[in-house]
């Protein structure tokens, strides 16, 4: 698609939250009707760069952002997201934003709705207008028509399979007059494979229509296959700016994971050769419902005392791997422990074996907030292992210890060095670092022999990193505690890890040794799979 | 190939979803016959109170499309219209006169009660109903403390018989005499021996059509999205809070000239009492009819108030003729309008959990 | 100053304002002819006789469940339990027993379907709860005037059949508990010790279940259900665990205010019986989702000295009973505040 001028141009974009720097100097441009793909891991900007895009408050609140927007060669700064659907840009996000009841075309008008005047405006106001039906639906059948698909536009929203629900998203942007600039979220990612070649189609018969579009993606067959531009981000910054024919999916991938020996993680420890030790944890064909990371058939054999880590782009189901296993969500599939088969779907049958876990979603699940300190790192022992309880009249009523129990916190508090101002204090009240500190206590209160980390270090200061992965190291040589660290992180894996998997739509795409190339890696993240089969390269 | 409409799937659903109504038609088939009450009385019955609580049962319907469930805050606005009533009737104002002028003085007031009882609930969001239910009973101290000490100390009150033998707070029966049945008996109708309210029915009517055209305006949008999902709505430049309290203020104008309705019907004013029921019933009779704490209609309303209120006719007589005690046929109905508000929110409570639980299933499929 | 700002914020205002409010009444009592020793001693029975009603409301907001307005389904148990005994004729402290053991089993089986009903419709509990109450209520009413009861001091005199709306229990079991170890002092003050380390007694048996691994367990889930379920704790069973608890509180709880107050009250009268206790919990500190047994202590003594000194004083100095008024205002107020407070989250 011939350029014809900038619609879109962002000059020096850079933004920092609190010190801590997320884009650098980030330029791009994009013309009438190009398609622009931009790719990227979790953390190098992408959310970040839109937001500014999309005048997002978090971004005002947090200090806004240096360089120039232009939009048709003008200047912008927006203050909310509705001064940029004023000026044109049109966003689709991963979670649907429609009225389930509401049929197509109610959804696609929202808030924008052809009325009609009568009377009583005059004293009750705008809002009393009467809808003109005929005139809502008639846009929405022209939006859908641009699209090119068959969707009726009286159809509720309930009734729609996934795809459909995808495109009246898309239509509702294509709707708005003025729309000229269009970014779409990882629009695929819920899609069957039919489907998502029918919205490539539309992505395509759009930017003939003159509509810019952003494209958002980690399939890249699909970002080879209709942009026009490819834009790489990493830690902040463009890295690559190419077209698709001047490029591969390898080039692509060393980019995007690629990185200076000095920036690395220094692998510290000597890599301990595990393959001739037991499997301690064998998973078959799981799957996990969870949502945003849905697991569809994952197998994988990890083996004792090893440090294993599962890694990935967000959403393609590494963290619900380590949720199915410990029956947080709907899982199905064969999990065996030590020998002995693990009943999904029950939390009590993993935590009996020996298995514990701390989750990526600290104040949600792992942390008890408005209690104190010592009751989040008890209470998993006290449950399962009925730990920290004295009994009384010859065992008929066993009561809390308490002596026993701030013994323990103590002891935790000392090794993992948590700040505060005491066992009794409220776990809200503690930083990021140290409520991480509080999960891993939990976990190694339960003298686990297999313990599941979720991404052990985000959010969480440079000094309590450190403690956090060097306890993990210690526990693993000390205990021989084998360890399964899942984080979005790749150089932390590839940093005290063993043998890394990278999880792509819900199923392993490989499983290397963590000395191997990080491009090697980033090929896998990005829907290379191996040569034969799913699963294990060895090295 | 030729489609049934009685097939069993069909059926199956019609009554399922239609239960509660059903219920009601078969226990009233039952009783009537067996409280030997005439098919002529009944039928009067029936469109007296017809004509007499239909107007506060539809003030239901607005808060429901909103999403905020059934509106017990209702009373508020009961209480609004029983003071202008208080007031027309020192004033010795009487006939339709008096009966609009009541509503129009008691209008102001139900809108800043219905305004200060949608902000309160936009405070408690995902506890509307508790928390309007509680609201009604902290009103109603607030009611008695006005009414029952502030009229004729604060509130000049002319007419000595309205109060008190101390000299100060309204009695607890107020006579409005003036304006009985002065809307009732506006355009009169008998049809062998039955006597219809037609100026109270077109009021009616009137108002039905009311809710019909507004669900069609912008507003009625706005409200039906937001009762779907406040985020979307939100995020789609609808001002979800102010909606809300708009369907709150609507519902308690409503409830306020239906209080006054009802209570021209009747003629007699309980002071501290006829407002704690006209809720209660209302939402029972709602429900009966068939609607939900998240969807209910016009049908709903009118099937609602007649097989609600034949039930509680006629239960006291076939409790008697049945069991010997009338006493037994009272308890039964009361027992009936409370089991049948839990019924409905149990219902209504399962459903949103599951419909949770299948709405995250569908957002992500499986390959 | 900023201390005390700072503490009345934690406590919250109408927590602060309710404990001023009482104590100018008590101040104020002895000026307008109001006997002292009369109004504490009135406070103290009140006090005792609710005590363990609003103890019951513990277990279920602390496993989350939220404020207990079923209550009235456990006083329902109670009320069998104390009729029943009446019409076996038991009379003291024997009495009271085979009350409460009728009481109880009836009050673990209610408990048992209320606490499955409520597990099906989480988010809803207190809506539902409400309404479960008044139609057992209603439902009793009914079974009131049909149970086979005959003891002539409880039935109606003409018909012979179908119990009264009000029994006296004296010459039964009239303050039982309550004269344990009671003593006076003066004509006016009367000091039932009996019910307080009866109470004493109900509240330590609780603080000891909140310290097992039970116990332990279930305020877990009423602080967050997720955190309770990775660990292996069952959230449906804890959960009915504590509707069970407060069914049983309940039953006790009433036949405890019956022997104080001197009569059984049937047929509407257990209706409106939740709302002083939920409001005198939250009066006590407690939220919807956290009551500790301190929370009931202060709370009870707060709000029944207001519902004892407010007739008394207030009537005396306006010469008008606003008594009723004061207390509708004051307990629904207090759970409005309740159900309105937004829950802060620090980041």
């Amino acid at each position: 698609m011939e350029a014809l001028g900038p619609i879109l141009k962002m000059e020096g974009i850079g933004k920092s939250y609190f010190g801590n720097r997320v884009l650098r100097n980030v330029n791009l441009s994009l013309g009438k009707g190009q398609i622009l793909g931009l790719v990227g891991e979790n953390g190098a900007g992408k959310s970040t760069l839109m937001n500014i895009l999309f005048g997002m408050n978090v971004i005002h609140e947090t200090g806004g952002y240096e360089g120039k927007i232009l939009i048709n060669n003008r200047e912008i700064r927006f203050d909310s997201p509705f001064d940029a659907l004023e000026a044109g840009v049109g966003m689709v996000h991963q979670e649907f934003s429609l009225i389930p009841g509401f049929t197509a075309a109610e959804n696609i008008v929202l808030n924008r709705e052809s009325t009609i005047y009568n009377i009583l405006v005059e004293s009750f106001g705008e809002r009393m207008k009467t809808l003109n039906k005929a005139e809502m639906r008639q846009r929405a059948k022209s939006a859908i028509e641009k699209l090119n698909i068959e969707l009726k536009d009286d159809t509720l929203v309930t009734e729609m399979p996934v795809g459909h629900k995808q495109f009246t998203e898309i239509a509702r942007e294509i709707d708005k007059e003025h729309t000229q600039i269009l970014v779409l979220d990882e629009p695929t990612a819920v899609l069957t494979e039919s489907e998502a070649d029918i919205l490539l189609d539309s992505m395509k018969r759009l930017s003939g229509l003159g509509i810019a579009i952003i494209f958002i993606s980690h399939r890249l067959q699909e970002i080879m296959e209709i942009c026009d531009k490819i834009i790489v981000l990493r830690d902040g910054e463009v890295v690559e700016e190419t077209i698709p024919a001047e490029t591969s999916i390898k080039d692509i991938a060393s980019h995007m994971v690629g990185r200076n020996i000095d920036s690395a993680f220094k692998r510290e420890t000597e890599m301990i050769d595990n393959s001739f030790s037991d499997i301690i944890l064998s998973v078959r064909d799981l799957w996990v419902d969870m949502p945003g990371e849905t697991v569809r058939r994952a197998s994988l054999d990890i083996h004792k005392g090893e440090i294993f880590g599962i890694g990935g782009l967000a959403g393609q189901g590494k963290l619900g791997i380590a949720n199915g296993i410990m029956g947080m969500f709907p899982a199905g599939g064969k999990v065996i422990f030590e020998n002995s088969p693990v009943t999904l779907n029950d939390p009590r049958s993993p935590l009996g074996m020996g298995l514990a876990a701390v989750f990526e979603d600290r104040r949600g699940v792992g942390l008890l907030l408005e209690e104190p300190i010592s009751w989040n790192i008890i209470f998993t022992a006290l449950q399962m292992q009925n730990k920290f309880l004295k009994p009384y009249l010859g065992g008929l009523v066993k009561v809390r210890d308490a002596k026993a129990i701030t013994e323990c916190t103590r002891y935790y508090i000392d090794a993992l060095e948590i700040k505060c101002i005491g066992e009794d204090q409220e776990v809200k009240e503690l930083s990021g670092g140290n409520q991480q500190k509080v999960c891993l206590a939990k976990a190694f209160a339960t003298r686990p022999k297999l313990l599941f980390v979720a991404e052990p270090t985000r959010g969480i200061d440079v000094g309590a990193k450190r403690v956090v992965l060097e306890t993990l190291k210690n526990y693993n040589k000390k205990y021989e505690t084998t360890i399964v660290m899942i984080s979005s992180e790749l150089e932390e894996l590839r940093s005290i890890c063993d043998r890394i998997a990278i999880v792509n739509e819900g199923k392993i795409a490989g499983i290397l040794p963590a000395t191997s190339e990080s491009t090697e890696f980033g090929m896998l993240m990005l829907g290379k799979v191996d040569n034969g089969s799913e699963g294990e390269k060895t090295s | 190939m030729s489609r049934k409409i009685f097939t069993r799937d069909n059926v199956q659903h019609f009554l399922i979803s239609n239960a509660v109504p059903i219920i009601f038609i078969l226990l009233s088939a039952f009783a009537i016959p067996v409280s030997k009450f005439s098919g002529q009385y009944l039928v009067q019955e029936m469109l007296v109170r017809l004509s007499r609580d239909s107007f506060l049962v539809l003030s239901l319907l607005i808060p429901i499309m909103a999403g905020m469930g059934l509106n017990f805050g209702m009373v508020l606005g009961a209480m609004a219209g029983e003071i202008g009533l208080i007031l027309i009737t020192d004033w010795n104002i009487m006939g339709i006169q008096g009966m609009v002028l009541a509503m129009i003085i008691s209008t102001p007031l139900a809108v800043i009660l219905g305004w200060m009882c949608g902000s309160i609930l936009n405070r408690a969001k995902g506890r509307e109903m508790v928390t309007s239910f509680i609201l009604g009973f902290f009103m109603n101290g607030v009611y008695q403390l006005v009414v029952l000490y502030g009229f004729g100390k604060v509130v000049p009150i002319r007419n000595p018989q309205l109060l008190l033998s101390r000299g100060f707070g309204i009695r607890n029966v107020t006579n409005l005499e003036g304006i009985r049945k002065c809307l009732d008996n506006f355009i009169p109708l008998n049809i062998g021996g039955v006597s219809i309210p037609v100026a109270t029915f077109l009021v009616i009517a009137l108002f039905c059509l009311f809710v019909l055209w507004f669900k069609n305006t912008k507003l009625g949008q706005d409200m039906r999205a937001v009762g779907q999902d406040m985020d979307v709505a939100r995020s789609a430049g609808i001002e979800v809070e102010k909606t809300r309290v708009i369907s709150i203020v609507i519902s308690t104008v409503l409830a306020c000239y239906g209080q006054i309705i009802f209570l021209q019907n009747i003629g007699t004013m309980n002071t501290y009492n006829s407002h704690e029921q006209a809720g209660m019933f209302a939402i029972a009779a709602l429900l009966v009819g068939g609607a939900s704490v998240a969807k209910a209609t016009i049908p709903n309303v009118f099937v609602g108030v007649v097989l609600f209120h034949l039930m509680f006719v006629v239960s006291p007589m076939a409790g008697k003729y049945l069991i010997g005690q009338a006493q037994l046929g009272e308890y039964f109905r009361v027992f009936v309008s409370y089991g049948i508000i839990a019924i409905a929110l149990a219902l209504h409570a399962w459903k949103r959990y599951k419909d949770k639980e299948r709405a995250r299933r569908s957002l992500r499929g499986n390959a | 100053m900023k201390r005390i700002l700072q503490f009345i914020e934690r406590v919250g205002w109408p927590r602060v304002i309710i404990a001023i409010f009482l104590l100018s009444l008590f101040i104020a009592a002895p000026f307008v002819r109001v006997r002292i020793d009369a109004s504490i001693s009135d406070t103290l029975v009140r006090f005792g006789m609710n005590g363990v009603m609003v103890l019951a409301m513990v277990p279920m907001i602390q496993a989350g469940c939220g404020l207990n307005f079923g209550l009235p389904l456990g006083i329902i148990a109670g009320l069998v339990g104390a009729v029943t005994s009446i019409e076996m004729g038991i009379t003291g402290l024997a009495g009271i027993l085979a009350a409460m053991v009728i009481a109880v089993p009836i009050a673990t089986l209610l408990g048992l379907g209320y606490g499955i009903l409520l597990n099906k419709v989480k988010g809803g509990e207190m809506m539902i709860a409400t309404y479960v109450g008044f139609s057992s209520v209603a439902f009793m009413c009914i079974m009131w005037l049909m149970l086979p009861y005959k003891s002539p001091n409880m039935v109606w005199g003409y018909a012979g059949a179908g119990l009264r709306t009000t029994i006296s229990v004296e010459g039964y079991w009239d303050r039982a508990i309550s004269n344990v170890a009671s003593f006076n002092f003066g004509e006016f003050f009367y000091c039932p010790t009996g019910m307080f380390l009866f109470f004493a007694f109900m509240c330590f048996l609780i603080w000891i279940f909140m310290h097992t691994k039970t116990g332990t367990a279930m305020t877990t889930v009423g602080s967050n259900p997720e955190y309770a379920r990775s660990a292996g704790v069952d959230v449906d069973r804890m959960r009915i665990i504590s509707v069970i608890l407060s069914t049983v509180l309940g039953a006790i709880g009433i036949i405890v205010y019956q022997q104080s107050f001197g009569f059984i009250q049937l047929y509407m009268g257990p209706f409106y019986m939740a709302f002083p206790a939920v409001a005198a919990i939250l009066i006590g500190g407690a939220s919807v989702h956290k009551a500790t047994i301190l929370n009931v202590v202060i709370g009870t003594f707060l709000f029944q000295g207001i519902l004892t000194m407010t007739p008394s004083v207030i009537n005396s100095l306006i010469e008008t009973d606003m008594s009723e008024v004061i207390r509708i205002i004051v307990s629904n107020g207090m759970i409005l505040y309740a159900l309105t407070r937004v829950v802060k989250v620090r980041s």
